[in-house]
């Protein structure tokens, strides 16, 4: 198995000083976990290893986890606990998604 | 931050994170006014310039520099700055002898009261792993060579403490006051990965 090349930071911009979050998706995902944390749905600690569960899964997925994708970490790991908290079930969220792509598409003519 | 034109299909994580919230506004456990208040909060308040605040009155204010190194949680809670996720805070000191790196080798914490969010290099795989294995060689990545006499210390944080670095004070400032040593502490002098320097 071929391991990534952990020892170098190659193609990361380290002196970045960009926005805070680069597209509205990413705020809003991040404000939720907030919300939820702070309505006490789980712990700092619970979220930090759902988390890091995330990174995992998206690095043996081939995501060389750069930091760019951070985000989808982040959201990833926020439909793993409100399913696991029974806030919002996989379907639901599924069912929804559906829904909302639907909603959209009828707005702004993208029916198909 | 701008939302990408209305006629565009939504992508992927638009519809889930859209999902989402309005699943979550329909049973009431969030808003939009309060999601918006929070997105606020770290878009245009929280940053650097509040650790940048803290480090130069540490500098000036030797009494205060030992409350902060002592206990950084309570006295930086007494100036207002707690973290929304009530996590604990340590204020670690760079000397001739030692220079402190800070990372997050499980995740990404990072001291948001006093930072703001991290950002992208801090969450990389790269920076994580090799903070851990080769500091010296990460700070050079850094563009920051440290004498040989210098330790390295490296801070793992993680969802109950977070540390802040308190960088060095550069030779030559010591007539520079408060407001004007704020300006040279940058972001990455108290991540570990720079030093406050007066050429910037």
């Amino acid at each position: 198995m071929q391991t990534p090349d952990l020892e170098s930071l190659d193609g990361i911009p380290l002196d970045e000083e960009g926005p805070v979050f680069r597209e509205p998706w990413q705020a809003q995902a991040f404000a939720l976990v907030l919300k939820l944390h702070e309505q006490g749905h789980f712990t700092w600690t619970e979220w930090a290893e759902r988390l890091n569960r995330a990174i995992s899964a998206a690095r043996a997925g081939g995501d060389p986890d750069l930091g760019n994708t951070y985000y989808h970490h982040w959201l990833a790991a926020l439909e793993g606990i409100v399913a696991d908290k029974r806030l919002v079930t996989a379907e639901a969220l599924m069912r929804r998604r559906d829904e909302v792509q639907e909603e959209h598409g009828r707005l702004h003519g993208h029916n198909h | 931050m701008t939302e990408s034109s209305h006629r565009a299909p939504l992508s992927d994580v638009q519809l889930r994170v859209r999902a989402l919230e309005s699943l979550l506004t329909e049973k009431g456990v969030v808003n939009r006014e309060t999601l918006d208040g929070i997105v606020d909060h770290y878009e245009n308040k929280v940053g650097p310039h509040i650790g940048a605040a803290i480090v130069a009155r540490a500098w000036m204010d030797p009494e205060f520099k030992a409350r902060l190194l002592e206990d950084a949680s309570t006295t930086l809670a007494d100036q207002g700055y707690t973290g929304i996720e009530g996590s604990h805070m340590v204020v670690v000191e760079n000397t001739d002898a030692v220079h402190n790196l800070t990372v997050c080798t499980l995740c990404s914490c990072y001291p948001w009261p006093v930072l703001g969010l991290p950002p992208n290099w801090y969450k990389s795989t790269p920076y994580r792993a090799k903070a851990v294995r080769d500091p010296r060689g990460l700070l050079r990545e850094f563009g920051l060579e440290l004498p040989e006499e210098t330790a390295v210390r490296v801070w793992d944080s993680n969802a109950e403490i977070r540390y802040l670095v308190l960088p060095k004070r550069p030779e030559g400032t010591e007539n520079m006051s408060e407001a004007e040593l704020q300006e040279i502490v940058t972001r990455d002098s108290m991540v570990g990965t720079g030093q406050a320097t007066l050429e910037q």
